[in-house]
């Protein structure tokens, strides 16, 4: 079983519209998984009937090879985008309230959140009233009780939205450290960047379908386009460049180069390899420039939804 | 898991330490008797005032009918002409002047009596002179008839029919207007106490939902849980309120009127016209022991458990609406095309109990309106003083709960839907749809 969590063809309608159709994702343990599409895809409604939110019309969800049940409350840690909390409640109450309502006993809580607050450095928060804190604060105390019960599954939707960049760091170092002590993230965001960086599975969700699953890797694979970026430099441009576009598909392209060299995307055919490529050129010129170009998240992203 | 302990401590907690809920708390007492204690010195001043009002009588007939009181004056100003009459009330600034023209029969004197006043003049002023006038007028023609003032007097009999039930209790006049008070201030305080507290569960889901926390908290524990510890939680909160106001307001009547000697119970209500009434009816002697027997009289065990009973039923399912209401809309201003339902039925059933439980407590329209779930609890709480079949309280009862499952359900239906939608008005039309989510 290295699956925490499995949805199996799940479907659910808002009255006449479909929100999710038949979709099914199997996150890894210790896994950053990234659930990504555009705007009212469905990713808010997969993530609340994850989180026994709302219940599915059709298809089944389960945790840890298990039935999804009201006990698995515990096991699941929750980020909202819209996400607050009880503005003329202090820090420290509600922090103790949140926790116990996710099955922490009070001394407990009380303990970690003591750890937790060190941790940040924000110990001095603890009779503040939330409405005296900033946004960025706030959101601080927010990431602290979604982790505070020791999830086994974290789900953060947009987790960086509000945060300043050192703030935004310090959480991703966070989030990065929580999966090395054994949980399994699913993320949820439009910053591509940040996918780019955590993720190593993706799902991609388009108009209530699942269009697109797998490791990051294995999709950008199955993604590239076989071409390659090459910086070249030659006594005479002209004819290396007619000689290149004889033999090959050839794109201009643009990088930093100390040299004013020939700078090219050559696309090789399906029987080509790249040291076919590479013995040619070192033939015709000398190589300053080799890379396989590999396509990021955001190119996958935009071009499976064009797709479509 | 079960949160619901959790969430009732969180909201009670959350509303008793609240600054402008312990303001209230003990300002509100303070404020009702500031107000009533100003409304009495002012009715007490207004009866102390003196007032003057000169007769011109031309015709004579009404020599010795008006005896000076405590706060009139009466001035004859016999033998003076009209017009000197009227100067010399202006300028002594009299109340006013009653004028008899000088008439030749008995039969229309009626029509040549005039008051001329500055202001118009009060209602009881008017009616005091005129039953005065009616009275001699009517000793007059009767003794033109040949009848003595002693056969008069002779003829005068007081009535005080004894009321007595076919068990062979007995009752009084007073019975009644104790009943009338237990039923209305027990119906009058469910109304109250739906209309504050309602209001303060609404505006407690609102602010969860305004507040964004909702769906953290919605991702913990049951949208039912939830709307249950809000509900139980301020109605902990409103009776924590409701029994320091009544204490305190206690207290504060007793410093009060002891302090500043006002006696608070002149000022007069309705009811009290009617305790009064029923008092000088009796005499006073009597009154204070039929007021025993007639709280004697009242089914207390019946009342205080169906008062329970009543009380809970009705706050509950209005509550549940308010919670559903909140939940609907994202601010308070949303709320007021969906208050108007809830509101109607809580207003008819404090009318109905007022106009008609008092008239006739178990007529068909009391009996019809003790039974419609939503008005039942106002209007059954004021009908059992006069006692009510327990088959019918049973009944009433049943329906009640019934519509309050319904109405639990559909509240959590709303809630569970519409605590999650953000950013637009709910029509009518949406809300139903939720239901089928």
């Amino acid at each position: 079983m290295n699956d925490l969590l499995v949805a199996n063809s799940v479907s659910k309608n808002f009255g006449k519209f479909k929100a999710l159709n038949e979709v099914s994702i199997a996150v890894p343990k210790g896994s950053i998984f990234g659930l990504l599409g555009p705007n009212g895809a469905g990713k808010t409604t997969l993530i609340r009937i994850i989180n026994q939110i709302t219940m599915p019309d059709s298809g089944t969800v389960h945790l840890d090879g298990q039935p999804l049940k009201a006990e698995h409350i515990r096991d699941i840690g929750y980020l909202p985008e819209e996400r607050g909390l009880y503005k003329s409640m202090k820090v420290g109450e509600q922090c103790l309230y949140l926790a116990q309502l996710k099955g922490l006993s009070k001394t407990e809580a009380r303990k970690r959140l003591k750890y937790w607050f060190e941790k940040l450095e924000i110990g001095d928060w603890w009779n503040k009233k939330i409405q005296e804190l900033s946004k960025g604060q706030a959101q601080k105390i927010q990431f602290i009780v979604t982790v505070l019960h020791q999830p086994k599954l974290l789900i953060f939707d947009e987790p960086f939205s509000g945060f300043d960049p050192i703030n935004a760091n310090l959480i991703k170092d966070e989030i990065l450290q929580l999966r090395e002590e054994g949980a399994t993230v699913i993320f949820s965001t439009h910053r591509m960047e940040s996918v780019e960086e955590l993720c190593d599975h993706i799902a991609l969700i388009h108009k209530s379908n699942k269009i697109l699953d797998g490791k990051l890797n294995d999709i950008k694979r199955q993604n590239k386009t076989n071409t390659f970026q090459v910086g070249l430099e030659s006594l005479d441009k002209d004819r290396v460049f007619a000689e290149i576009q004889d033999k090959f598909e050839v794109l201009p392209a643009t990088f930093k180069n100390l040299n004013d060299d020939i700078k090219l995307n050559i696309k090789l055919g399906d029987h080509t390899s790249p040291n076919d490529l590479l013995s040619f050129l070192t033939s015709k010129a000398e190589v300053h420039h080799f890379v396989e170009v590999i396509p990021s998240a955001s190119d996958i992203f935009i071009q499976t939804i064009k797709n479509n | 898991m079960n949160h619901l302990p959790l969430i009732i401590k969180r909201e009670y907690f959350t509303k008793v330490k609240n600054k402008s809920f312990v303001i209230m708390t003990f300002l509100s007492p303070l404020i009702m008797i500031a107000l009533i204690a100003v409304v009495a010195y002012l009715s007490q001043l207004n009866n102390d005032k003196q007032r003057t009002i000169s007769i011109l009588d031309e015709t004579g007939y009404l020599k010795d009918v008006f005896q000076n009181t405590d706060n009139t004056t009466y001035t004859n100003l016999s033998g003076l002409a009209f017009d000197d009459a009227i100067a010399l009330v202006k300028e002594k600034n009299d109340y006013g002047l009653l004028h008899i023209s000088k008439v030749d029969s008995l039969d229309v004197f009626a029509d040549n009596v005039k008051f001329y006043s500055e202001d118009s003049p009060s209602l009881s002023i008017m009616s005091g002179l005129e039953q005065k006038i009616e009275k001699r007028l009517r000793e007059m023609k009767l003794q033109k008839d040949g009848v003595t003032i002693a056969q008069i007097e002779a003829s005068k009999t007081n009535i005080e029919i004894e009321q007595e039930s076919f068990e062979g209790e007995k009752s009084s006049k007073i019975d009644n207007v104790v009943k009338l008070a237990f039923g209305g201030a027990a119906g009058y305080l469910l109304f109250m106490f739906i209309i504050i507290y309602g209001n303060m569960i609404m505006r407690s889901v609102i602010e969860e939902k305004t507040s964004r926390i909702i769906e953290v908290i919605i991702s913990s524990v049951k949208p039912i849980q939830l709307m249950m510890g809000k509900i139980i939680g301020t109605s902990l909160a409103g009776i924590t309120q409701f029994v320091i106001w009544v204490i305190l307001g206690g207290v504060l009547m007793m410093i009060v009127s002891t302090i500043f000697g006002i006696d608070l119970t002149q000022v007069k209500t309705p009811q009290q016209e009617m305790v009064n009434q029923a008092i000088q009816a009796e005499g006073a002697q009597a009154m204070a022991e039929n007021l025993i027997t007639a709280i004697g009289n009242l089914p207390m065990t019946n009342l205080i458990i169906a008062f329970m009973f009543f009380f809970i039923g009705g706050y509950l399912l209005y509550s549940s609406l308010y919670a559903a209401i909140g939940a609907a809309v994202d601010n308070e201003t949303d709320t007021q095309q969906f208050m108007l339902p809830i509101l109607m039925p809580l207003i008819l059933a404090v009318y109905v109990g007022v106009f008609t439980v008092i008239e006739d407590p178990h007529g068909t329209v009391s009996t019809v309106f003790s039974f419609i779930p939503l008005t039942s609890p106002v209007v059954m709480l004021m009908r059992i003083p006069f006692g009510v079949p327990l088959w019918q309280q049973g009944l009433s009862l049943l329906l009640l709960i019934g519509t309050f499952i319904l109405a639990v359900w559909f509240a959590a239906k709303i809630y569970r839907v519409g605590i999650l939608m953000y950013g637009k008005k709910p029509t009518y039309k949406e809300i139903f749809k939720w239901l089928k989510y």
